[in-house]
């Protein structure tokens, strides 16, 4: 997409693969409301986060793609019919919209600073394009949002996981008997990543773990929510950096699965809530493109556009990387 | 013995027992997919994407199973819950494509019901746990090594066109104190099912599937005692079996000063005997999941109320309301075997009931001719006349009672040979000619009397009237 190879994508997201990897290529991505996209032919891996969305070039870009994928799907039982037809952003400025900075996204540890200035400078740009701007709080859906995250997404992938046994379909390593086939399978056909969640996971759905993990993990998802309709009451859309850092170098994390994991810090609360996130280009820190996070509430998405578009209109981002231009 | 309060030691015994059926819905399609459900095709032809577990399909909820599942439920006296939801429930078996079933655990659809059996006694008050949605496993076919089980089996076959077929388990308080309460609970739960048109309940096929939770307590003890649990019997002859053994085996063991250990036991209808299949040490960690895939069953109060409204007459209702007549064994088997509406035809046509009751469970019942099919009036004439025409008439007129059209008059017309004069001589020459029986007959053997009649028949073709022939052998013989 950044390198100009596709006009369009779709992103599937559970926690972050939209809305982060948009941020890190300099062009914008929706991970809409839970339930307005169908899941129906995406692999699954945690259902009840698991979300489809586009990425493209600019916000309006994204509406027209959102506009032809979202809608109920007789087969995606958790769709819903959009409660408004999606509009394409027009205006250029931001009176009238109310935008909450929630402090705890705006300065949790391990900001960049080269990030936090951009963010900074792009909700300057807010008030100057007519938005009231004011802050707010998320305290428990920043603190307690990434580990909830980490016992409900592995406890459904450990679940959805299951079927890739090698009995009807896909990769399949041979064993003399079934157990045997499956184990080497499963072995084999599995990364270190999946398998560290599937061990994880299914600890957490284990006889007698479930309420202490799971079942707490989503009693902290309803209280996620609520904090977020609490903010919702003074403000139209939330604003905060999308991820802490710049794009970092390939295979740099992988070794730290921590580390790996704190990079979908800011971009979790909103989807462990269900809330639609737009992401947006909004200048460059050590070179490297910065996104700005919009969160909504449920069904929001023509908010953020009109947000995002106002301001993607007022930043001007370059796309091409000054180094590059320079080459 | 059919009562598990039986005789000598075991007197002061109480069995306990709680019964988990599950019924198997005859919906057109499956529970989650378009599949079509149900007997006949060849093996893994009714499969599809979703009932496969093919990545990326999603379960959609077949709307008749849930209005079914209610209506049982309501049938079975249950809450109807505001609210249900579906549980994932974890195991790895290659019965299960998906690693799990889609089923209700702590937020059932149907709950707290009631179904009152009539017994020699009064009625037993059968309570129900619940009444759940879930769907069903493939089959498993194990090839090879022993008793068709996978332990051993050179190689298992699986047939998925079972798989994600609707079940509604439901789950019985232990209010059931013998073999017999539990044999007339599920006769009636099998016709309540049958009647509402939900199920064909057979246990054969298995449409219909009972496991039993068995636990044994003094008589006059109010705590249960640890309980077991028997699979795979599959008729109710079976489950009477089971139960039986079962409680047998438990009251020895506290009998013999030892402790019952809560297992599973497979019966094995050929041996009658009881294999244990798991202890609770090896019991399976389900990891139940709310299934994310699916949101939850809300039923409107107009929903439940239409399917309230649409319940027939029950057949519990029914059979006491024909106890008076018939008296209770006659009742039920009445109601149970489908023959009650033609029962109460036939008696509004002047039959005595008592008559009728023992034709349509008897003969009638052996012909396999529908109930519904048959005219009333012309069966009530051939009850009417059964007395007075041949037995081969009255039986064939019987079988021919549900053909379209039928008739009662080419039967009666045939009417049976009466006449003592017309009989003695044939009744003569039939003992003349067994002169041997003729002795032990007299020597005491009564039961020649039937054989000696049996001849007579022969003789006419038929056509003698039994009863006039047995009371002329008698009167000869006893002279």
């Amino acid at each position: 997409m950044s390198a100009g190879l596709a006009p369009w994508a779709l992103g599937s997201d559970t926690g972050g693969s939209i809305k982060q990897p948009a941020a890190l290529c300099g062009i914008v991505g929706l991970r809409p409301t839970y339930g307005t996209v169908s899941r129906y032919g995406i692999v699954a891996f945690a259902s009840s986060l698991d979300q489809i969305g586009p990425l493209g070039k600019t916000v309006r870009d994204c509406a027209l793609l959102y506009r032809i994928i979202a809608g109920r799907d007789p087969c995606d039982s958790t769709t819903v019919d959009l409660p408004e037809p999606v509009e394409l952003p027009k205006r250029e400025d931001l009176r009238g919209l109310r935008i909450g900075v929630p402090r705890e996204l705006n300065e949790a540890e391990g900001i960049e600073p080269g990030v936090a200035e951009a963010v900074a400078r792009a909700i300057d740009l807010c008030r100057e394009l007519g938005a009231e701007v004011g802050e707010c709080e998320l305290p428990r859906s920043v603190e307690y949002g990434l580990p909830c995250y980490y016992l409900v997404a592995p406890a459904e992938a450990s679940s959805n996981l299951a079927r890739y046994d090698g009995v009807r379909y896909g990769f399949r390593a041979e064993g003399a008997t079934l157990r045997e086939l499956q184990r080497r399978t499963r072995d084999a056909g599995f990364g270190d990543e999946p398998k560290r969640r599937i061990m994880l996971g299914t600890y957490a759905l284990s006889a007698g773990y479930y309420d202490a993990f799971y079942g707490q993990a989503q009693r902290v998802r309803t209280i996620i929510r609520a904090e977020h309709d609490a903010a919702f009451e003074r403000f139209d859309v939330l604003a905060g950096p999308t991820s802490p850092t710049v794009a970092f170098r390939l295979g740099e994390r992988t070794e730290n699965p921590l580390a790996m994991y704190l990079s979908d810090l800011l971009t979790i609360p909103s989807c462990m809530a269900g809330l639609p996130g737009l992401s947006l280009p909004c200048g460059l820190s050590a070179g490297l493109p910065v996104g700005l996070q919009l969160v909504g509430r449920q069904f929001a998405e023509n908010t953020l556009f009109r947000a995002g578009h106002a301001l993607e209109r007022a930043l001007a981002f370059d796309r091409v990387p000054p180094r590059l231009a320079a080459a | 013995m059919s009562d598990g309060r039986g005789t000598g030691s075991s007197q002061r015994w109480e069995p306990v027992i709680g019964l988990e059926i599950h019924v198997q819905l005859k919906t057109r399609t499956k529970l989650f997919c378009r599949c079509e459900a149900g007997w006949g095709a060849e093996p893994n032809r009714r499969t599809c994407p979703v009932c496969l577990a093919h990545p990326g399909t999603l379960p959609v909820l077949n709307g008749r199973a849930i209005e079914w599942t209610i209506k049982l439920g309501l049938a079975l006296g249950c809450r109807v819950a505001e609210r249900a939801i579906f549980h994932r429930k974890h195991y790895f078996y290659p019965d299960l494509p998906k690693g799990y079933q889609i089923s209700q655990y702590d937020e059932p659809l149907c709950v707290e019901g009631r179904v009152s059996v009539p017994g020699p006694a009064g009625d037993l008050e059968i309570g129900i746990v619940r009444a759940h949605l879930e769907e069903d496993a493939a089959k498993t076919v194990h090839v090879g090594g022993a008793g068709g089980r996978i332990g051993g089996a050179e190689h298992s076959l699986v047939d998925f066109n079972r798989g994600g077929t609707p079940l509604v388990e439901i789950v019985t308080r232990p209010d059931l104190h013998s073999a017999e309460d539990a044999r007339r609970f599920l006769q009636l739960l099998r016709q309540t099912v049958i009647e509402l048109g939900v199920s064909d309940a057979e246990m054969e096929l298995g449409t219909l599937r009972v496991d039993a939770n068995v636990s044994v307590r003094r008589a006059g003890e109010a705590a249960l005692r640890t309980r077991t649990e028997i699979k795979n019997m599959n008729s109710f002859a079976f489950v009477g079996q089971g139960i039986q053994a079962e409680a047998e085996r438990q009251i020895g063991i506290w009998e013999s000063g030892g402790e019952v250990v809560q297992q599973t036991f497979d019966f094995h209808a050929g041996s009658r005997t009881l294999t244990a299949s798991r202890s609770k040490e090896e019991a399976d960690d389900y990891r139940y999941l709310p299934e994310p895939d699916l949101v939850p069953v809300e039923p409107s109060r107009e929903l439940v109320e239409r399917l309230r409204a649409e319940l027939p007459e029950l057949p519990g209702a029914r059979i006491r309301r024909l106890e008076g007549a018939v008296g209770l064994e006659a009742a039920a088997g009445l109601v149970t075997g489908g023959r009650d509406r033609l029962f109460e035809r036939v008696v509004a046509a002047g039959i005595e009931p008592r008559a009728v009751g023992n034709v349509l469970m008897n003969q009638f019942a052996g012909t396999g001719v529908d109930p519904e099919a048959v005219d009333a009036a012309e069966l009530a004439r051939v009850i009417e006349a059964r007395d007075r025409i041949p037995r081969s008439a009255f039986v064939e007129a019987l079988a021919a009672s549900g053909d379209p059209g039928f008739s009662a008059g080419p039967y009666l017309a045939d009417a049976a040979v009466s006449d003592a004069a017309e009989l003695e001589p044939i009744v003569e020459r039939v003992l003349a000619a067994n002169e041997a029986q003729v002795a032990a007959f007299r020597a005491g053997k009564q039961g020649l009397l039937g054989f000696f009649v049996g001849q007579v028949m022969r003789e006419t073709a038929g056509k003698a009237n039994a009863k006039v022939v047995s009371e002329l052998v008698r009167s000869r013989l006893e002279r």
